[in-house]
C-alpha cells in the first residue's frame, strides 16, 4: 500500500504577547491509503492544529506534510485549495454548511468547483445514500443537527476524496444521532476506500479506527494500533 | 513527487461563479439592495441634470430662431444709417432702448425701468406671452394711429399693484397700459427681474423728451430675411463695415451658442453637486459592503476549504455587488428620468426657451455607467479582504487573518477612485485646475472627517470615564468597540452637514456683500443722466428734500480710437495681441478731476494732470494690465467726434465695493469741460417713503433723470439669489437624502450585530429605558460630532471663498449653524432609536429566534 499522508517533524509556533508558543512540537507519522486513524488528546493539546496542517488549511513553522505525494508547505494558498478540492473531504464539528445554499447545492459545490458534469445527479444520489433524498431543497436552518451533519457527510464524499478529515464530527450531536452519523461515516469510508483522519475527544469513537495517536502539550505521547493500550 | 499536484481550479466556468453569486444572494438580497439604495439618488441627480441638459440643447436647437425672434439683429449706441440698414434687408423692426424713471399715477409708484420704443413686426419667430392675448395687435393698431399705448412687464405691474387699463408716465407723456407682458421672445424671467421693461411706440419717443444729447440709448434693428438667405455669409461680408461703425450683430447661430454656453456652466456645477451625492452614496456602499463581507467570511472560509481559490471567492461577491450596483444605477436612472420632468419648473425662470422633456438615452447610459463603476470601485475596498480569508476559520472561528501586510491592490483601488473623481470633474469642467481643486477639496473633506472620527475613538478610549454610570459607559464604549459605526457615520453625516452649511453660508455671504454696500452712511441712491443745464435744479431738489449731496461727478462718453498709434481695427486683426475684444470696442464712461478720491489708491505715476497741453490720464490697475498698457503709452480717444490724444500718466487701485461712482479712466480737468456730458449725483435717503416721495418729484420735474435705488437693487439681487439658491438647494437635497439613506442603511445593517448585544443586555436585566438611553447617547454623540465637523469644514471652506474669490468680509451668523447641528443630531438619534425599538418591545428570545 502507498503512503497517502506523511508528516515529518511538524512544528507550529505562534507569537503571543512577545512570547513564542509552541503548539505542535516535532510531530511525525505516516498513513497508508485506506487507513482509519484518530488523533485524541485533551483540549488545547494541538490536535485541531495538527488536523489543519495535515489538510493544508495552514502552514507549519517547520517540518513537512506530504498529501498524496504533494508537499503542501511549498504551495501557495490557491494551490493548496486545488489539492483540497481534488483529494480531501472535510467534516466539521459545527457542520459548516453554506447557509444560503440548499442541502443539494451544498453537496454540489465540490463537484462544481472541479467543473464536473452531472453534479446534480451525483449530489442527489449521495443525499439519497445518507437518507436525505427528500430534503435536498431545504436550507441548513430548516434541518436538524443530525441532518445537517449527514448533508456535510454527503458533501465530504462528493468529490470522491482520497482522504477524509473529520473534526469532532459528533461534538454537536446527541448520543443517538451521533451513533447514526458515526456508522454512516465508517460505512461510506469503507465503500469509497477513503483514508479517514478523525480528531475526537471520544475514546469510544477513536477505538473504531485502526490507529490512534495521542497528543499532549503539542507532542505525540503514544501511537498505537489498538485502543486497549490507552489504559 | 509533485506530479500529483492538481491544476489550479481557475478554469472553473464563469457560469458557476454567477450561479454561486445568485445562490448566495438569495438570503440577503433585500439587504444587498439596501446597500445599493445609497447610490440611487446620486445617479438620479446625475441622470436628471444630464437629461435636462440634453433636452435643453435640443430645445435650443429647435427654437433657435425664437431665441432671437429674427434672422439677424444689429445693435449700436447711435442710430444706424438707413443706407446700411437697407443694405442688410428691408423687412425689419426697430427697438430704441434706454433706462428711465417710470411712474404709475394711480398708485404713485416710481422706479427706474427699461423703456423700449418699438416699431415693426418683431418678433418674426416665436410670440409674446401677453395678457390679454390680443394686447399685441391692439398695441400695434393704436400705435399706428399715434395713440400713447404701452405694454408693461408683469414684474413692474405687480410691484406697483397696477394692471392693464391703468396708465404709466414715461418722461413727459402718459401711456395707456394695454397689456401685461408675461414673456418676451428670447428673454428669461430672470432678465426681466433685473430690468423690467415698458414697451411704447417708437414714434412717440420724441414726445417723451427723454432722448437728449448724452443720453445712453441702445438702438436695435431686427431683420427677417428672405427664405434661403445665408445670414452667416452676409454678416461675414459686411462684418468690417459694421465693425467700423460700432455696430454689433447677433445671428441665430451666435445666440444659440451663447444660450447653450450660459446653461452649460450651471449644468456643470450642478453635475458636480450631483456627483458629490453619488460619492456620498458610495461611502455608504463601501461601509455596507464592509459589514456584509464580515458576515460572509465564514462562508468564504468554507468555500476555500472545499477548494475554491481566493480569486473565485472574490469574484462571487464582486458579481453580487456589481449586480446590485447595476440595479441601483438603473433604478437611479429611472428616477432621474422622472425627476427631469420637474426640472423645467425648477430652472424655468433662467431659461429663454420652453424645454420639452423626453428620455435621454445618452444621459441614462452615462448615469448607469458612472454609478456602476463608482459603486464597484468603492465596494472593491472591502471586497479585497475576501481574497485572503483563511480556510482555517472553519476550524477556529476566532482565527484572525493576517492583515499586517499592506495590500498593493488596496492602494491601486484608492488610486483608481481618485483618478475617477478627477476624470469626472475634468469632463464636467474642462479645467484641470478646477478638477484638481474639486478632487483635492473632497480628499481634504474626507480626510478631515476620517481624522475626526479616529480622534473621537482614540479620545474616548484614552480618557474613558470609568466612574460614570453604566449607561454612559456602554454608550461611549459603543463608539470604539468592534463593529462600531463611528467612522462611517461621521463621514457620511459630516459630509452632508458640510454641503448644506456651505450652501447656506455662501448664499449668506453673497447677500451680505450686497447689504454691506448699502449699510452705514454710504450713499444709497444714484441719480444719473443729469444734463448740464439741469445740474443746479437737481441739486436744489435734493436739498429741498433735506438729502445730502454725497458726490456729484460729470461723465463723458467716448470710444478708443488708437493705442500707441495703432488703430483699433488693426489691433483687432492682429491675433498676436491678446487684448479682449470688448475692451477695445466698448463705450468708455469717463470723468475728469485732478485728484484721487477716498475709494482710490495711487499705484504708479501721478493723479491725472496736463502737461504741454496733453492730458495725462489715470487708468485702473487691473484694466491697465488687461489692455497691456504701461505708463507713457499713448491712447487716442474719440469723444463723440473729437479726437483727443492722451498719455497714460498713472494707475490707481479702486475699491469697487464702495458705493461711489468709480471709473476705469479718469481725465484731468481742463480737457472735457466742453464735451457733451451728463452728471451723476449720489445721495442717501433715510427710508423708502422719503425715497418714493423724492423719486416722484424728480420724475415730474426732470423726467429724463434716472434714479437707482440701492434698496431696489438689493431686493432684485436677493430675488435672483433666492432663485439660484432654490436650484442649488434642490440639488443639495439629493445629497442630504442620500446622507440620510446612508445613515439609515448603515444603522439597519449594524443592527444585525447590535441586536445580539442588546438582547444579551436585556436578558441580563437591562430595562427598556436603559437600552434606549444607551442608543440615544451613542447617536447623540455621533450626530453632534459629525455635524460639528461638517460645519467647521464648511466655515473654513466659505472663509476661503470669501477671502480669495469674493474678497468680502466673512462674518457668519452662528444661530442658523446651531440649528443645523440640532436638526442633524436629532435626525441621527431618531433613526438610531427607531432601529432599536424592536429590541425593547419584544421579548429577548423572540428577537434572537427571528434574527437567527
Amino acid at each position: 500500500m502507498s503512503s497517502i499522508l506523511r508528516v515529518e517533524n511538524l512544528t507550529k509556533t505562534y507569537q503571543s504577547g512577545g512570547r513564542t508558543l509552541t503548539v505542535l512540537h516535532s510531530v511525525s507519522f505516516d498513513l497508508q491509503a485506506g487507513d482509519t486513524f484518530s488523533i485524541v488528546g485533551p483540549s488545547g493539546s494541538g490536535k485541531t492544529t495538527l488536523l489543519g496542517l495535515c489538510a493544508g488549511l495552514d502552514r507549519a513553522s517547520s517540518g513537512s506534510v506530504f498529501l498524496n505525494g504533494v508537499q503542501l508547505d511549498t504551495l501557495t494558498e490557491d494551490q493548496r485549495a486545488a489539492v483540497r478540492n481534488q483529494y480531501v473531504g472535510f467534516i466539521f464539528q459545527n457542520f459548516q454548511l453554506l447557509p444560503t445554499l440548499t442541502a443539494l447545492e451544498n453537496v454540489m459545490v465540490p463537484l462544481e468547483l472541479r467543473g464536473e458534469r452531472g453534479a446534480e445527479k451525483a449530489a442527489k444520489d449521495l443525499l439519497e445514500r445518507v437518507g436525505l433524498g427528500q430534503r435536498g431543497h431545504h436550507y441548513p436552518t430548516q434541518l436538524s443537527g443530525g441532518e445537517q451533519q449527514r448533508v456535510s457527510l454527503a458533501r465530504a464524499f462528493a468529490n470522491r476524496p482520497k482522504i477524509l478529515f473529520a473534526d469532532e464530527p459528533t461534538g454537536n450531536l446527541d448520543t443517538d444521532t451521533s451513533a447514526t452519523v458515526v456508522d454512516l461515516i465508517f460505512e461510506l469510508n469503507r465503500e469509497a476506500g477513503t483514508t479517514l483522519v478523525l480528531v475526537t475527544h471520544d475514546l469510544e469513537l477513536a477505538a473504531r479506527t485502526q490507529r490512534v495517536i495521542r497528543i499532549k502539550g503539542g507532542q505525540v505521547v503514544s501511537d498505537t494500533n489498538s485502543v486497549g493500550s490507552f489504559q | 513527487m509533485d506530479r500529483n499536484l492538481p491544476k489550479l481550479t481557475t478554469s472553473t466556468s464563469f457560469s458557476w461563479l454567477w450561479k454561486m453569486a445568485w445562490r448566495d444572494s438569495r438570503r440577503s438580497r433585500q439587504r444587498l439592495f439596501l446597500f445599493m439604495s445609497a447610490i440611487v439618488l446620486g445617479i438620479a441627480a446625475l441622470v436628471a441634470i444630464n437629461s435636462f441638459s440634453d433636452n435643453l440643447s435640443q430645445s435650443i436647437d429647435g427654437q433657435a430662431r425664437e431665441l432671437l425672434g429674427a434672422d439677424l439683429t444689429l445693435s449700436a449706441s447711435k442710430p444706424v444709417a438707413t443706407k446700411v440698414l437697407n443694405a442688410v434687408g428691408s423687412e425689419r423692426s426697430t427697438e430704441i432702448a434706454f433706462a428711465s424713471m417710470v411712474l404709475f399715477p394711480r398708485t404713485q409708484g416710481v422706479r427706474l425701468a427699461q423703456v423700449k420704443g418699438i416699431e415693426g413686426g418683431f418678433p418674426y419667430y416665436g410670440d409674446w406671452e401677453m395678457q390679454p392675448a390680443s394686447a399685441v395687435s391692439a398695441f400695434r393698431q393704436r400705435a399706428q394711429k399715434g395713440l400713447p399705448v404701452a405694454l408693461v412687464d408683469d414684474a413692474l405691474l405687480v410691484q406697483f399693484g397696477a394692471k392693464p387699463g391703468d396708465s404709466v408716465r414715461v418722461g413727459s407723456l402718459t401711456f395707456l397700459v394695454v397689456g401685461r407682458v408675461l414673456k418676451t421672445p428670447g428673454q428669461s424671467a430672470v432678465a426681466t427681474t433685473v430690468a423690467p421693461t415698458v414697451f411704447i411706440p417708437a414714434s412717440l419717443l420724441p414726445k417723451t423728451s427723454l432722448l437728449q444729447k448724452g443720453s445712453r440709448v441702445a438702438y436695435r434693428y431686427q431683420f427677417k430675411m428672405a427664405a434661403g438667405t445665408n445670414v452667416e455669409q452676409l454678416v461675414k461680408r459686411m462684418g468690417s463695415q459694421l465693425d467700423k461703425q460700432g455696430i454689433n450683430y447677433d445671428t441665430v447661430a451666435e445666440r444659440k451658442k451663447q444660450t447653450g454656453r450660459a446653461f452649460e456652466d450651471l449644468g456643470e456645477f450642478l453635475n458636480l453637486v450631483a456627483f458629490v451625492a453619488l460619492l456620498l452614496g458610495c461611502v455608504g456602499v463601501a461601509s455596507a459592503v464592509h459589514l456584509y463581507v464580515k458576515e460572509k467570511i465564514s462562508s468564504v472560509a468554507v468555500l476555500r476549504c472545499l477548494g475554491a481559490s481566493g480569486r473565485q471567492a472574490f469574484l462571487i461577491y464582486l458579481i453580487q455587488t456589481s449586480l446590485m450596483g447595476l440595479m441601483g444605477a438603473v433604478l437611479g436612472a429611472f428616477l432621474g428620468s422622472l425627476v427631469q420632468i420637474v426640472l423645467p419648473d425648477v430652472f424655468g425662470s433662467f431659461l429663454p426657451v420652453t424645454v420639452e422633456t423626453s428620455l435621454s438615452w445618452s444621459a441614462i447610459a452615462q448615469g448607469v455607467g458612472t454609478g456602476l463603476l463608482v459603486a464597484v470601485l468603492f465596494a472593491l475596498l472591502p471586497l479585497l479582504t475576501i481574497r485572503t480569508v483563511s480556510p482555517l476559520r472553519t476550524l477556529r472561528s476566532s482565527y484572525e487573518d493576517d492583515t499586517s501586510g499592506r495590500d498593493p491592490y488596496r492602494w491601486a483601488v484608492y488610486g483608481l477612485i481618485t483618478l475617477f473623481v478627477l476624470g469626472f470633474a475634468y469632463l464636467q469642467t474642462s479645467s484641470w485646475k478646477t478638477a484638481l481643486s474639486f478632487t483635492g477639496g473632497l480628499l481634504v473633506a474626507f480626510g478631515v472627517l476620517t481624522g475626526m472620527g479616529q480622534l473621537l475613538m482614540w479620545a474616548v478610549r484614552r480618557f474613558f470615564p470609568v466612574s460614570w454610570s453604566f449607561v454612559w459607559r456602554q454608550s461611549l464604549a459603543s463608539l470604539y468597540r468592534p463593529n462600531n459605526q463611528t467612522l462611517i457615520l461621521i463621514i457620511s453625516i459630516g459630509l452632508g452637514a458640510f454641503l448644506i452649511t456651505t450652501l447656506y453660508l455662501t448664499q449668506d455671504l453673497l447677500l451680505g456683500r450686497v447689504a454691506f454696500s448699502a449699510s452705514g452712511n454710504q450713499p444709497n441712491m444714484v441719480l444719473f443722466d443729469i444734463q448740464n443745464e439741469q445740474k443746479a435744479g437737481v441739486d436744489q431738489l435734493v436739498k429741498e428734500h433735506n438729502l445730502p449731496v454725497v458726490q456729484s461727478v460729470p461723465v463723458v462718453t467716448m470710444r478708443l480710437a488708437e493705442i500707441n498709434g495703432q488703430t483699433i481695427e488693426a489691433i483687432r486683426k492682429d491675433t498676436s495681441i491678446k487684448i479682449p475684444e470688448w475692451a477695445l470696442t466698448r463705450e468708455y464712461r469717463v470723468t475728469y478731476r485732478d485728484s484721487l478720491i477716498s475709494s482710490e489708491k495711487l499705484m504708479l505715476g501721478k493723479a491725472p494732470f496736463q502737461q504741454d497741453g496733453t492730458p495725462h490720464i489715470s487708468i485702473e490697475k487691473d484694466y491697465l494690465a488687461r489692455l497691456k498698457l504701461k505708463l507713457g503709452d499713448t491712447l487716442l480717444f474719440n469723444v463723440q467726434g473729437a479726437m483727443i490724444p492722451t498719455i497714460v500718466g498713472g494707475t490707481r487701485e479702486v475699491d469697487w465695493n464702495r458705493v461711489q461712482t468709480n471709473f476705469l479712466v479718469v481725465f484731468p480737468t481742463g480737457v472735457l469741460e466742453q464735451a457733451p456730458q451728463f452728471h451723476v449725483l449720489m445721495t442717501r435717503v433715510p427710508d423708502t417713503q422719503q425715497s418714493a416721495a423724492f423719486q416722484r418729484d424728480l420724475v415730474m420735474k426732470f423726467p429724463n433723470v434716472s434714479a437707482i435705488d440701492l434698496g431696489l437693487i438689493l431686493k432684485t439681487v436677493d430675488e435672483i439669489l433666492e432663485k439660484v439658491a432654490f436650484v442649488i438647494r434642490f440639488m443639495a437635497l439629493f445629497s442630504i437624502i442620500t446622507g440620510l439613506l446612508v445613515l439609515g442603511s448603515s444603522v439597519v445593517i449594524s443592527r444585525y450585530q447590535r441586536i445580539q448585544e442588546s438582547v444579551l443586555l436585556r436578558t441580563l436585566g437591562a430595562s427598556r429605558r436603559q437600552i434606549l438611553r444607551i442608543t440615544a447617547i451613542e447617536y447623540l454623540l455621533l450626530g453632534v460630532l459629525a455635524a460639528l465637523s461638517g460645519i467647521v469644514l464648511s466655515l473654513f471652506g466659505t472663509w476661503g471663498l470669501a477671502y480669495f474669490i469674493f474678497k468680502a468680509p466673512f462674518a457668519p451668523n452662528f444661530v442658523p449653524l446651531l440649528a443645523i447641528i440640532g436638526i442633524v443630531t436629532l435626525l441621527t438619534m431618531i433613526i438610531g432609536l427607531l432601529n432599536s425599538r424592536e429590541v425593547v418591545v419584544r421579548p429577548p428570545l423572540e428577537v434572537l429566534r427571528a434574527e437567527s
